[in-house]
């Protein structure tokens, strides 16, 4: 019989791997986005009133035979209702919003000038089975093939029905999802259940599996987590880009933090962003006292400022379900546009690490009127290493060290790497006289 | 002398004091997005209506204790961007206690209304409740601190019976989904739901007047926020019931009459130079009166 693992909603499961580099404003810098983590797995969700669009991006590896997801949905799901999405607007998304870095080069002392500044990107059934499923109180509502996806739309009416027929079905459930499967069944939910159509697989030719899509109208606004819990594979990482006609999206049962930004690093975290990204990610979600959800980005989808890419197209944004805007012709691409014009799609990055322990209930989001913008930023001020001599010129340099033990504390701080490490990259042995305390001046042995 | 001492004592000054503590915390501590203008928009505002409505109203002196209240209690809960909402919630809840009155009883908990209406009215208004987060010992401060208030108050009945019925509510629930005890639990430990519990429902001047009608109204309080909150997926379920249940108070009064509950201090007032109508009127404290002894 065929083994399929499930796959108990978004957990994909990302090989930590070397990303390409590209160029941008003629400076590289540094590529780290989503896939720098491990177990994370991508929503994209698309809200207006009770109307949801959720696209669920998965980077699967294995088998195919052995895919399967089991999403929870609150309707019923027509057909129509489900559509294969494009993995390349998803990374789009990806990069648009990621946390970013911008560089500053120091002028001259001697003869200022307006600051020049670069910015980089971090971008970063048969009838049998009908009635078997009956007998076990499961009702298969319908069954699609979209795309390369068998689809099965299920209700049932206890846990353990569900359980066995998953089983009998060549489906590896793990323990202890059966208590919330009969959680999800008595919220009168449906199951919503994929797996890969090998024969349409190989027709459509594509080497991995495309986003899943569906959309679906329930005052509910959530994302059923708990399932993904259940396998106790450690914690996992999942980024939610919900795209809103409002405002920033929030969660109403979990705090929103949003991540520390705006910081002057040392230049060196140019070569190693992804490293820096991911120690601070880890070090901020110690640090709270209880579980929360950070803000990466929040920001009216007409503009960036740095742009790590380009703000999705109007076409790209109806792909992902932006079901408000208007109809556009294909070859219309909406290039950035300064702030004011009118596209009304807000785009909220949103970072979860979340384990049974911490994170007990799914996530309840909220929409807020606040559209005011936020992105993880952070700075690199290159000194300037001139030869000019002049009373500015003296005290610079006087300034220099005090400036990058600051940066050197600064990204210590944030990451808690070893302080001393830090400043043996930066070549400051010694912290400089200016950056030490006073009582460290005052005695010297 | 006396004066002073009711002013010291006057319960609004402590839950003023509470208030602003829990302002301070939140801002410093979990990231409040409390923006200076919209703060500023709202005491403002609120004390503004307050002066507006006693001179309208006739009243002789401007107390503003209750209005401070008010404006802190939507500072603390109310988060826009918009200076018109921030005005227009202030606006809706001083006024609601002078308008909105039944049997020389304001309706409703002016917190609770002015954020109500600004939550149907604008688009740009929104409560964050998420942001108090689930951290315990931050819960059992508030549990200390508003026990204290309430029971103070002679009003904690309330409180109790909202709490007790809430948790119920939610215990049954939990066990009928066959959930685990942690997604009660974590509910339950919501900053949130403990800040309406002691700081909102138990406004002594707006519950009903006997034990039997504030307990009946507690369990209804409850009852119908895990209804919008689990059934219609509400995200501000009890703000939602407070206001609804509020519209039943003349009802549970009068098939649970009491003893009217009276701000002992009008007295004090009065003898000080103060006025009676106008401390009935200065009704509008969020929090519930302490008695001061006499």
């Amino acid at each position: 019989m065929k083994r399929k693992l499930i796959w108990a909603l978004y957990f994909l499961v990302f090989a930590l791997r070397a990303d390409g580099a590209d160029a941008f404003c003629g400076f590289y810098v540094a590529k780290a986005d989503t896939k720098i983590f491990n177990r994370a797995s991508q929503v994209v969700l698309v809200r207006d009133e009770d109307r949801t669009v959720l696209t669920m991006a998965n980077d699967f590896q294995g088998d195919l035979r052995e895919f399967a997801m089991v999403v929870p949905v609150p309707t019923f799901i027509e057909r129509e209702q489900i559509h294969v999405g494009d993995k390349a607007i998803i990374d789009h998304l990806d990069a648009y919003t990621a946390p970013r870095l911008v560089e500053y080069f120091d002028e001259d002392p001697c003869a200022p000038r307006p600051v020049f500044a670069f910015q980089s990107r971090m971008a970063a059934g048969s009838i049998a089975e009908s009635r078997r499923a009956s007998a076990l109180g499961v009702t298969i509502e319908a069954s699609y093939t979209v795309g390369e996806y068998d689809i099965l739309i299920l209700s049932a009416e206890q846990s353990g029905g569900l359980e066995t027929w998953l089983k009998e079905n060549g489906y590896r459930i793990p323990e202890g999802a059966s208590e919330v499967l009969g959680s999800y069944i008595k919220q009168q939910m449906r199951f919503f259940v994929a797996r890969v159509n090998l024969d349409e697989q190989s027709k459509l030719g594509f080497s991995y599996l495309r986003p899943l899509q569906v959309a679906y109208e329930s005052p509910r606004f959530t994302l059923p987590i708990r399932l993904g819990t259940v396998n106790a594979n450690g914690p996992q990482e999942l980024f939610v880009y919900a795209l809103t006609r409002k405002g920033r999206v929030e969660t109403t049962n979990y705090r929103t933090v949003k991540l520390p930004t705006g910081m002057d690093v040392p230049t060196y975290v140019k070569t190693e962003f992804g490293d820096f990204y991911r120690a601070m990610f880890d070090t901020q979600t110690r640090r709270e006292d209880g579980p929360v959800v950070f803000v990466e980005y929040a920001w009216d989808m007409n503009w960036c400022d740095p742009c790590a890419a380009d703000p999705l197209s109007e076409q790209e944004l109806r792909e992902l379900g932006v079901f408000w805007l208007g109809e556009a012709s294909p070859a219309k691409q909406i290039a950035p546009r300064p702030p004011g014009a009118a596209r009304d799609v807000f785009v909220t990055r949103l970072h979860v690490r979340y384990d049974a322990e911490r994170f007990p209930d799914d996530l309840v989001f909220q929409q807020t009127g606040d559209r005011s913008n936020f992105q993880g930023r952070y700075v690199l001020r290159h000194p300037w290493r001139g030869e000019s001599s002049c009373e500015q010129a003296e005290a610079y340099r006087r300034g220099l060290p005090a400036r990058l033990e600051r940066e050197a504390q600064t990204l210590a701080s944030l990451t808690d790497w070893d302080i001393e490490q830090i400043r043996k990259k930066l070549d400051l042995e010694q912290p400089p006289e200016e950056s030490k305390q006073w009582w460290e001046r005052l005695w010297k042995d | 002398m006396t004066g002073r001492f009711t002013t010291i004592r006057d319960p609004r000054s402590f839950q003023s004091a509470i208030l602003i503590a829990l302002l301070a915390y939140g801002a410093a501590m979990l990231d409040f997005e409390i923006r200076p203008a919209v703060a500023l928009a709202i005491g403002v505002s609120a004390l503004g209506w307050q002066f507006g409505f006693a001179k309208l109203w006739g009243l002789s002196r401007f107390d503003p204790r209750s209005a401070v209240i008010s404006a802190l209690s939507l500072c603390l809960l109310l988060r826009t961007t918009s200076l018109t909402t921030a005005l227009l919630a202030a606006f809706l809840a001083i006024g609601s206690k002078f308008v909105l009155r039944h049997r020389g009883k304001h309706w409703f908990n002016p917190t609770a209304f002015g954020l109500a209406g600004v939550l149907l009215l604008r688009d740009d208004a929104w409560v964050s409740a998420g942001q108090w987060g689930t951290a315990p010992w931050l819960a059992l401060a508030l549990v200390g601190m508003g026990s204290l208030i309430v029971r103070r108050a002679e009003r904690s009945d309330v409180t109790w019976a909202f709490l007790g019925s809430y948790l119920a509510l939610l215990l049954t629930r939990s066990w009928w989904l066959g959930d685990p005890l942690a997604v009660p639990l974590h509910a339950l430990q919501s900053g949130a739901l403990l800040i309406f519990a002691f700081f909102m429902i138990s406004d002594p001047r707006t519950t009903p007047d006997s034990r039997v009608g504030r307990i009946t109204f507690g369990c209804l309080v409850a009852a119908t926020a895990l209804f919008a909150r689990y059934w219609l997926y509400q995200t501000n379920g009890l703000i939602w019931s407070l206001v609804i249940c509020s519209l039943l108070i003349p009802s549970i009064d009068r098939v649970f009459p009491g003893r009217r509950y009276r701000w002992r201090s009008a007295s004090q007032t009065t003898a000080h130079g103060g006025n009676v109508d106008e401390a009935q009127a200065d009704l509008g404290a969020l929090l519930p009166g302490l008695r001061p002894t006499s």
